[in-house]
């Protein structure tokens, strides 16, 4: 019984965490698949936006929600410098990502002027919304699931936000000019529209939203941490994948919003339960790997089979 | 219309890949011109109309589009003036976006694009209509995805929309080439009719030299980076194919170089 509620519990807290990180799958999403942009400088812009947070609310004592802002801001800075390495100045996709990575690191660490910055016995998003609500006693709820409550509270209100605000923008000229560059940059170009603006425009966008996750994760858990995007595209990438695997491909585009969302969430849950198996947390990467390998590879199956299928009748 | 001027392109200079393509190119355009351009492998013709569109500068000569000096405007700048079907059905289009999204995006060629709708309701009544007057059924799949189209959709589609905000130069590469014979012969049919209903002026490349007599007003042929004929009116009317390889063998010295069109 103890062993059913700790697990339930922990699913618990993994879909909170869930719809928080899946803001960083929704920022993945918009340079790998819509703009066609494998975008490395999400790891370092992961870790800026968790670093700028902490130090406005330890540092300045900020108001954790408007640290976020920050976050973003800073976020899209990292953007439009990937976006003017490619544009500009010819430096491959791929490579011009990783470059901002890299110096993230650094900044991010004289940002934080260390490692690592706890928010200890500072006010957070989570405590500030938390003393909103009535305290859990008088309520008859533990503490530590009213604080999962408020974390799912905050996740939810984020990420609908972004799904609101990414399905307008994708709508408007600008993002339909954005999806085109993705699709076919030689036609966007015939057709009068700057393709490297366009880029620089997703990269912003893309790294601002990263950059907003890192902040919340960051107001979640009570610290930042300067490694704490290591990973993050992967991690990205899984709920991208494991939402279009339990989704169909053939969706609108706000259903594909939701469903990273749900892909997020789902990957958490994984996570977590492997972890209540008696998991290593130091294995958590490698399992990763693994989920979004065989998620990737689902299709490609798919298709196998029928193929093979095909030969035989023929 | 469209003056160019001594025009001179060499690729990969000063290495052992050293390829001069256009060899000093002069071609005046007066407005309503339909011209065909015909001309060996490798002549320059599809290096002249990407200078024309910006997607390669000249290292020399100079490139004026009804006035304005365009020999160094970017090719999204002067896109704004140009409409363009590639030789690759799948050049032209989005193949991830719907029909009426593509239409839209050509719908908005040469205008500002903000925050506004990406595409609105009155347009969407537009594309019905255009897209009737192509006569292939796409007006009743205006959210069908582009890729889902064949070649020859596809085309006839392009040519829509590099025409739907009237083009000062339509610029057509061998837009015809990489279809079958009977929906080449129907773009090709296509792509007249909208010239002539909007009284467009066009270049257009292709290896038909059947074509290249049958339609337009005038017919070059260019041979080594350079023009080497220049015919229009009543007799280019009266050219028939063999007059056109002779000529070629006049003025060039050789047999006519280009495989495909000895094959047509
Ligand atoms: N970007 C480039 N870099 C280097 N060489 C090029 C480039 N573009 C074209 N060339 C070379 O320039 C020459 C002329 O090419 P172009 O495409 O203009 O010929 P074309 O007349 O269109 O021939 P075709 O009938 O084969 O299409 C060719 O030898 C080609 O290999
Ligand atoms: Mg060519």
């Amino acid at each position: 019984m103890d062993n059913i509620m700790s697990i339930v519990m922990a699913i618990f807290g993994a879909t909170s965490q869930g719809l928080i990180w899946s803001i960083l799958a929704l920022g993945v999403y918009i340079t790998f698949r819509i703009l066609n942009f494998a975008d490395m400088s999400c790891e370092g812009s992961f870790a800026l936006g968790g670093s700028v947070s902490a130090i406005l609310v330890v540092g300045l004592h900020w108001n954790p929600f408007i640290s976020i802002i920050f976050a973003t801001i800073a976020g899209m800075l990292a953007g439009v410098i990937t976006g003017f390495l490619h544009t500009k100045l010819k430096i491959p996709a791929i490579l011009s990502g990783i470059l901002t990575m890299i110096a993230l690191y650094s900044i991010n660490l004289r940002i934080m002027g260390q490692a690592n910055t706890p928010l200890l016995g500072e006010s957070t998003i989570i405590s500030i919304v938390k003393g909103l609500l009535p305290a859990a006693k008088a309520i008859g709820m533990k503490d530590s699931t009213l604080q999962y409550w408020v974390i799912l509270l905050v996740g939810l209100l984020f990420a609908a936000a972004m799904i609101a605000i990414l399905y307008w923008f994708f709508g408007t000229e600008i993002g339909c000019g954005i999806r085109a560059t993705g699709s076919n940059e030689a036609m966007v170009r015939a057709q009068g529209e700057n393709t490297d603006r366009m880029k620089t425009f997703g990269l912003v966008l893309s790294n601002g939203l990263i950059a907003l996750s890192g902040g919340l994760v960051t107001q979640t858990q009570g610290y930042a941490d300067v490694g704490m995007g290591v990973g993050a595209i992967v991690v990205g990438l899984a709920s991208i994948v494991i939402g279009e695997v339990i989704l169909h491909k053939r969706i609108s585009f706000a259903a594909k919003l939701i469903s990273i969302v749900i892909g997020s969430v789902i990957y958490r849950i994984i996570i977590a339960v492997v972890l209540q198996l008696g998991l290593n947390t130091n294995d958590m990467k490698l399992l990763t790997a693994i989920i979004v390998t065989i998620a990737l590879s689902v299709p490609v199956l798919k298709k196998n089979k029928t193929k093979v299928v095909r030969e035989g009748e023929v | 219309m469209l003056q160019i001027s001594n025009l001179y392109k060499t690729f990969n200079a000063n290495t052992i890949n050293e390829k001069q393509v256009l060899n000093g190119v002069n071609l005046q355009l007066t407005p309503g011109d339909f011209v065909t351009i015909i001309g060996g492998n490798g002549a320059g013709k599809s290096t002249m109309l990407n200078m024309i569109a910006g997607v390669h500068f000249p290292d020399e000569g100079s490139l004026v589009l009804d006035g304005i000096d365009i020999t160094l405007l970017p090719e999204y700048v002067r896109a704004q003036y140009l409409g363009r079907v590639f030789q690759d059905p799948m050049m032209g289009t989005a193949a991830d976006m719907e029909i009426e999204e593509n239409l839209a995006l050509a719908y908005r060629r040469g205008k500002k694009r903000g925050f506004r709708w990406g595409i609105t309701k009155e347009e969407k009544e537009l594309y019905v209509e255009k897209l009737k007057t192509l006569d292939l059924g796409l007006e009743t799949r205006l959210t069908s995805k582009v890729g889902l189209l064949s070649g020859g959709q596809r085309q006839a589609l392009t040519l829509l929309m590099a025409t739907l905000q009237k083009p000062k130069l339509l610029l057509l590469d061998e837009h015809t080439a990489a279809l079958d014979p009977k929906t080449a012969g129907k773009v090709l049919e296509l792509t007249d009719q909208i010239i002539r209903a909007n009284s467009l002026t066009a270049l257009m490349v292709t290896h038909n030299m059947k074509n290249a007599i049958q339609y337009g007003n005038r017919l070059i042929m260019m041979h080594q980076g350079k023009i080497i004929y220049d015919v229009a009116g009543e007799e280019k009317k009266n050219l028939q194919v063999t007059d056109l390889l002779s000529k070629f063998e006049i003025a060039s010295g050789e047999e006519f170089a280009n495989d495909r069109m000895i094959l047509s």
